[in-house]
């Protein structure tokens, strides 16, 4: 394998991980986050009116392909005269996807909340939005931070489908050198070095975030 | 006992069933002002949930209650406002304190205060380091309870409950879960506050502290009050059979 190639490529793929790959898992981690956080209190409401589109949400994002996803709100929605952007099209397709799973990951960690801190809560006075906001989610989100740095990176991985409609990042940045130079083997084996480096971070990130939220805890 | 005649809590057939069965049974009582109640009752006799209609957290099917100023009605009151009113009249002492643990023992205490009753924050923290101090407790103010034993997790519960100027403070076994040797700090802290005059509803184990601080006794069984009798008759000698077997166990231990 050639040492220039691999450094010559680094540089677009380098960029494309830095204005396409990170900021498009970031913006889509954080408006799923607050999609999934809405979804799991429809999911848990007393009223059948938002459980059942909350259901039906969180099972047609599990059990569909995301690249089908992407496809449909790419390809398929301007068949209804809504045209997108690829750019906005992903951030809506993994928005929705981080939606649907981090959803289940919230609401098992709001149920995991011990049923004498709602009662506690109720005790002092809090209503139920206060009780949500002061006293049951900071705890949920000690619980869900494992599963949730799961979602992100799987997230980040996943981000290299929109490649598939054209966006700009990592692994079409890799494509197009591949396909130019027709060095396959090595530009895909550098793309994944550079995903699995990403990766790491992440997961060095998760443990610091971990340690942090265990200080209190007995 | 004889200058405490307001009454502060009345109770009138009271009814509350989980399923089939009834768990709360028609209780009827009365709690002046002042007053230590000490419920007693086998397991499973309805005591917790006696509490609990109390201090809001069950809405019974039948019944009438008043604390002080607030009435409801079972059978008229919206559940949501009437437990709501309950539960803005009476601060409970849990089993498992129920503290936060995601804030110190300061942030426990004016949670209420200032997020709900909007007391200022100055203020509300001026008032709960004076009673952590009353509770032996004032240096922990900046502890979180993971880092407090528990008779200490305990008395910040107390201290919790009384930062919320209830009208009747409610202890469900609050040393149950303590080690011995940390029951008797907790119960200390009890004393205190009878003392000062408080409307207490316990249940307790602890005959001990009930001989020596409560006013009176309501032995429930089966959902019903079956004895209400002044402390000390109660103990001297129970009119029912059921009390009377009651406390030959607690009090004799083991019996072969
Ligand atoms: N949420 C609930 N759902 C169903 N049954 C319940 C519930 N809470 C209590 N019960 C039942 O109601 C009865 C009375 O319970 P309660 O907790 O009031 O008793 P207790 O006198 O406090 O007993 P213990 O001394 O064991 O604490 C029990 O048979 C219990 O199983
Ligand atoms: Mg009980």
């Amino acid at each position: 394998m050639d040492l220039s190639l691999f450094l010559d490529s680094l540089g677009p793929i380098a960029l494309g991980a830095i204005t396409g790959t990170i900021p498009l898992a970031l913006v889509s981690f954080a408006f799923g986050l607050v999609l999934a956080v809405v979804v799991a209190l429809a999911r848990m409401s007393p009223s059948r009116w938002l459980r059942w589109p909350a259901r039906a949400f969180i099972s047609v994002i599990r059990g569909t392909p995301l690249l089908v996803q992407l496809f449909v709100i790419f390809y398929g929605l301007p068949n209804l005269g809504w045209t997108l952007d690829a750019w906005p099209s992903a951030v809506i397709a993994f928005t929705l996807n981080v939606g649907g799973y981090g959803a289940e990951t919230i609401r098992a960690a709001i149920l995991s909340v011990p049923r004498g801190q709602w009662e506690a809560a109720f005790m002092i006075g809090l209503g139920r939005r206060q009780t949500l906001t002061r006293v049951i989610l900071p705890q949920a989100a000690r619980v869900s931070v494992p599963p949730l740095s799961n979602t992100f990176i799987s997230l980040v991985k996943d981000t290299s489908l929109a490649s598939m409609i054209m966006v700009t990042e990592l692994f079409r940045e890799a494509q197009k050198i591949a396909a130019f130079t027709q060095e396959f083997l090595a530009l895909y084996i550098e793309a994944a070095l550079v995903y699995w480096l990403i990766c790491l971070v992440l997961s060095a990130a998760q443990s610091r975030i971990e340690t942090r939220l265990e200080r209190h805890v007995a | 006992m004889s200058l405490k005649t307001t009454p502060a809590v009345r109770l009138e057939g009271v009814r509350l069933s989980f399923g089939p069965t009834p768990v709360l049974d028609g209780v009827s009582l009365t709690v002046a002002e002042g007053e230590v109640l000490v419920l007693l009752g086998a397991s499973g006799s309805g005591k917790t949930t006696l509490l609990r209609v109390l201090a809001g957290l069950e809405w019974p099917s039948a019944g009438r209650i008043r604390i002080e100023d607030v009435e409801v009605d079972a059978a008229t009151t919206p559940p949501r406002r009437g437990r709501d009113a309950l539960r803005s009249r009476t601060a409970m002492v849990f089993q498992q304190h129920n503290l936060f643990p995601h804030r110190t023992v300061l942030g426990n205490v004016i949670e209420g205060p200032v997020s709900v009753q909007r007391r200022s924050r100055a203020d509300a923290e001026q008032e709960a380091r004076r009673l952590l101090d009353r509770v032996g407790l004032g240096e922990r103010a900046d502890a979180y309870p993971a880092e407090l034993s528990g008779g200490q997790q305990q008395r910040v519960g107390i201290v919790r409950a009384l930062a919320l100027h209830p009208r009747v403070l409610l202890f469900d076994e609050p040393t149950s879960s303590l080690d011995p040797e940390l029951v008797g700090e907790v119960l200390t802290v009890m004393s205190e506050l009878a003392a000062e005059g408080w409307t207490m509803i316990v249940v307790t184990h602890e005959l001990g502290f009930a001989r020596a601080v409560a006013d009176s006794i309501a032995f429930l069984d089966g959902g019903t009050i079956v004895e209400h009798a002044p402390s000390a008759d109660f103990f001297a000698a129970p009119r029912t059979d059921r009390a009377r077997r009651f406390l030959a166990r607690l009090d004799g231990g083991f019996h072969p």
